[in-house]
């Protein structure tokens, strides 16, 4: 087991080391990073000058080992629209999109376990059917239109629920939370519900289609011919054989969140990383775009860590199999 | 189920009888029991027929500013008290008639989401193939990008090309690229799974006894491949597809409605909502609502044909 | 004393064009203590007739008339809340494959003690204890360390001996074999007969077993009830079946009597093939691979009927010649 872990780490850093390559390429190649730094009437003097002191003038390979020394200190530059640290900006912005994502992961993974659940179990059921048919129509519904739609109906219409940014927020140390006001959490509900539903849905899915697939099985016939009741064969047998595809699919989408946090953040003026990036890309803003696509790498790879070692948790095989 | 070889095709009454086969196949029962399935081929149809007749279902040329009259800005939809009956869903800030904006903005979607699947199928089934045929080092190179790739959702890769080549290309030229530049997105961003399911019916396909007989025969490679494997395969793949058009016109709507898909000049469906959600606070809901609405419909009609393809060819992905 | 009876019999698949009869107009008893066996190619609608017994035919499939008697009470119509306590407790059944019958993810331990708690009011430790009893009983070797085992853990054999040991820890009075050792390798295959026979005698269980290995019902059975397409053709002691078999299929089937285990020679001699549920054939169903076949057989179903002075029943119409011929 250990061994695959060592693995499995090597594996994410060499993922992590790919990224950095192409973030490195985005910034050396696309565009000249000099000219995009400094402003339109700087010397060509200048321009040598500062080129030098960024050590753009040393051979590539040093300049990569720098990248990747100043990465893996968070240091990715200076903002070329922001003329800021990319490293504050992130740091800034990191708390709003994390709690955006914790929040809607808790829902997501609440509604789609349980609704994948239901559907499962009673797949015959109207309101089996019913939530199948939703389904489709959530996984049909772009995210944008969704927040748009909430916005007018929630906001605009019933002015229950604001429309747009965080609410009241509070520090702890360099972490501005939200979710210790009113005023935060009434601002997180639009946001977080928008960007959970698609997630939600094809979670739904799968713990539906797994649970169909697992009632086929012997050992669940065998299950019900033991005379075992109905609450124990879908939890301690279907249930829990679903989990390994489950928790695989899982973990993508927590961190599709992420990446759909750039949606669901331009739609609701949310102050998080995704709107950072947005304009980074409408502003070719390469420093921010790199810093966005390494750290967005690291959550991925961080999280299919984790599902790894969930498998070690559900299935004895795999832990068999892999301390021999 | 698929498909029955017909063997004697030709007189007139052979042909009355397979159609009358397939009338009374499973296929097309199924496909008449469902009426959801017919009602979003109806709708399926609509649009594309919209898209493809826009200029004659209409007289404005939304696209072009010379013809359009600030005059004419913020009409709302006809049954409202303001309205203007040569305006049915009213117009836009610029004086644009809603409908026909809609019109010509599924047609950009539908060009995007078709061609960028295209682009997909183009670049995951001959990848798909030669991995699963070859097998060895290809495959495993071709199997771990694509597993790579397909960790990240194809909204952020898209997102990166377009933002690259947003940089590569100077202003100008970026604008009048838009499209092609999208297509070229939103197409490298969706194909591993193309070329995923290519490859495991490729490698399903490769055992059998027929591919070993075209091997006896010296049939080179690439013949057995495109003559004997690319039929056996394309069927789930272009199952899969269907879906992929309805998510590769949700991807093409939402580049667009970050700003940094089709630009205003020629607007999408997603472009058409981004400049509408501008008003939504000032009461125009009409401008955003109704290309929301056409977004949708047209999404979940592709969805339910795609739904039921795949229930109905394989049944075992239900 | 009579444990099972069964009687006329039908199951039904309907589906959208057409109703398939899957099993039709059967009946037969089982007595305390008895094997009967139950043969047939694969689809003569054995498997069927055992998942019936317990309400587990997989939709559409129903009963759609006829009577199953467990002691005399009809169990044909029960609730599913009512058939679960028939289930594991009155009637133990064994599936085919061992390797898939059992969860991966959870100890043997922990499911016998799920089904025993399920059926008996039980202490923890008492359900601990018996279902170590259990292991011992039948033949697992240190049973106390085997509890917190995962079934990966033991071979195809022992699986199936744990598998034994969930079918009958409650004691039932029937147990449903179907094709128990099917899935396991030859030298295996004797002993579980020999054990489940063993175990049966001892608690005086009826089992019904059912399966296409003709060698497996020598060893094993007491009487044996042949299967074809979806009928009943033959029913009656084991001994007068596999050496003198009056109906034709029967025959075929004991053209030569395998060594337990000898797959490869199972139900050759025959020619042809079981006609498909949809497209059984007027009269007899056997009649096309019957080399004996007369208008007779063409155009007229035969009955079961008694054999005289004997214990057996077949549907052949030449069943007083077939002695002879």
């Amino acid at each position: 087991m250990a061994n695959f872990i060592v693995t499995r780490i090597l594996q994410s850093a060499a993922v992590m080391f790919f990224v950095a390559l192409i973030c490195f390429c985005l910034f050396r190649y696309v565009g000249d990073p000099i000219v995009n730094m400094v402003g339109q009437e700087t010397t060509i003097e200048d321009m040598e000058a500062l080129r030098q002191s960024l050590g753009l003038d040393k051979p590539v390979l040093v300049q990569f080992a720098h990248f990747i020394a100043g990465a893996l200190q968070g240091e990715f530059g200076i903002s070329y629209r922001l003329q800021r640290p990319v490293s504050e900006l992130i740091a800034e912005r990191l708390p709003a999109t994390l709690e955006l994502v914790f929040v809607s992961a808790i829902i997501a993974l609440t509604l789609g376990i349980s609704g994948g659940l239901l559907t499962g179990i009673k797949r015959n059921a109207w309101y089996s059917r019913l939530v199948l048919a939703l389904s489709l129509v959530g996984v049909s519904l772009p995210t944008f239109v969704v927040g748009i739609l909430l916005i007018y109906l929630f906001a605009v219409t019933l002015n229950w629920l604001p429309s747009f940014g965080r609410g009241q927020v509070v520090d702890i140390g360099w972490w501005s939370t939200g979710l210790l006001t009113v005023s935060g959490w009434k601002a997180i509900i639009l946001p977080a519900v928008t960007l959970a539903l698609y997630q939600t849905t094809l979670i739904l899915r799968i713990v539906r289609a797994e649970m169909l697939e697992v009632r086929r099985t012997d050992f669940i016939k065998f299950a019900w011919a033991r005379g075992l009741a109905p609450r124990s064969v879908y939890f301690n047998h279907a249930l829990r054989n679903t989990l390994i595809p489950v928790i695989t699919v899982t973990g993508l989408q927590i961190g599709s969140l992420i990446a759909f946090s750039i949606i669901t953040e331009t739609v609701f003026q949310w102050p998080g990383m995704g709107s950072l990036f947005i304009h980074a890309v409408q502003f070719a803003d390469v420093p921010v775009m790199a810093a966005y696509l390494v750290l967005v790498a690291l959550f991925f790879v961080l999280i299919n860590l984790i599902v790894d070692l969930l498998y070690f948790a559900v299935d004895p095989r795999l832990r068999m199999s892999a301390g021999h | 189920m698929l498909m029955k070889p017909e063997t004697e095709v030709g007189s007139h009454r052979h042909l009355l009888t397979s159609v009358r086969r397939v009338l009374d196949s499973d296929v097309a029962h199924s496909f008449f029991a469902s009426p959801a399935t017919v009602l979003a081929a109806l709708v399926t149809l609509l649009f594309v027929f919209m898209a493809v007749f826009a200029p004659v279902l209409t007289s404005y040329t939304p696209f072009n500013p010379s013809t359009l009259d600030l005059m004419d800005s913020f009409i709302p939809p006809v049954w409202d008290a303001n309205g203007d009956p040569s305006h049915l869903l009213g117009t836009d800030d610029q004086g644009r008639d809603v409908l026909a904006a809609i019109m010509y903005g599924t047609r950009i979607s539908l060009i995007v989401g078709l061609c960028s699947v295209l682009l997909s199928l183009l670049i995951g089934v001959p990848l798909g193939i030669v991995s699963g045929y070859f097998g060895g080092w290809i495959d495993s190179v071709v199997m771990r990008i694509a597993d790579i790739q397909l960790t990240i959702p194809p909204i952020l890769i898209a997102l990166m090309i377009d933002g690259v080549t947003r940089t590569v290309l100077a202003g100008n030229l970026h604008e009048t690229a838009a499209i092609p530049v999208l297509i070229l997105s939103i197409g490298i961003a969706s194909w591993p799974q193309y070329a995923r399911v290519v490859r495991s019916g490729t490698l399903v396909e490769r055992n059998k006894d027929y591919i070993a007989a075209a091997h006896m025969a010296q049939s080179p490679p690439y013949r057995i491949m495109i003559g004997h494997i690319l039929p056996n395969v394309i069927g789930p793949t272009l199952v899969i597809a269907t879906i992929g058009v309805a998510v590769a016109i949700i991807i093409e709507a939402t580049l667009s409605f970050l700003g940094v898909g089709v630009p205003p000049t020629s607007p999408s469906l997603g472009t058409l909502i981004r400049i509408g959600n501008d008003y939504v606070f000032s009461g125009e809901w009409w401008i955003s609502l109704f290309p929301c609405l056409a977004l949708v419909m047209l999404v979940l009609a592709v969805n339910l044909i795609g739904d039921w393809l795949r229930d109905t060819f394989n049944p075992k992905l239900r | 004393m009579t444990v099972l009876s069964i009687e006329r019999l039908r199951i039904e698949f309907p589906l959208r064009r057409q109703v398939l009869v899957a099993v039709d107009d059967i009946s037969l008893e089982i007595n305390a203590g008895e094997i009967l066996g139950i043969v047939g190619e694969s689809g003569a609608g054995k498997s069927l007739t055992g998942a019936s017994l317990i309400g587990l035919l997989e939709p559409p499939g129903q009963v759609s008339s006829g009577q199953i008697r467990l002691n005399g009470r009809d169990i044909t119509n029960l609730t599913q809340r009512e058939l679960r306590k028939i289930r594991g407790k009155q009637i133990g059944a064994i599936f085919q494959d061992p390797l898939t019958s059992l969860n991966p993810l959870l100890t043997i331990g922990r499911q016998l003690t799920e089904t025993l708690n399920a059926h008996l009011k039980l202490q923890q430790s008492e359900a601990k204890e018996r279902a170590i009893d259990m292991l011992r009983e039948v033949g697992i070797p240190a049973p106390e360390q085997r509890m917190s085992s995962y079934p990966h853990e033991l071979s195809g054999g022992m699986r199936q001996r744990v598998v034994i040991a969930l079918a009958l820890c409650c004691n039932p009075e029937l147990i449903v074999a179907d094709e128990p050792t099917t899935a396991l390798d030859v030298s295996v295959q004797a002993q579980i007969i020999l054990l489940l026979k063993k175990l049966c005698l001892k608690q005086g269980t009826a089992v019904m077993l059912v399966t296409h290995d003709l060698g497996v019902i020598a060893e094993a059975a007491d009487r044996v009830a042949v299967m074809y397409s979806g009928r009943l053709v033959e029913i009656g002691p084991v001994g007068d079946i596999v050496e003198n078999p009056i109906h034709p299929y029967t025959k075929g089937l004991m053209g030569s009597i395998p060594v337990i285990g000898a797959h490869k020679h199972r139900l050759a001699g025959i020619e042809g093939a079981m006609p498909r549920l949809d497209d059984r054939p007027h009269g007899c169903a056997f009649h096309p691979r019957c080399s004996h076949a007369t208008e007779l057989c063409r155009s007229q179903q035969p009955k079961l009927t008694a054999i005289e002075s004997s214990e057996r029943k077949s549907a052949c119409h030449y069943n007083d010649e077939g002695k002879f011929r």
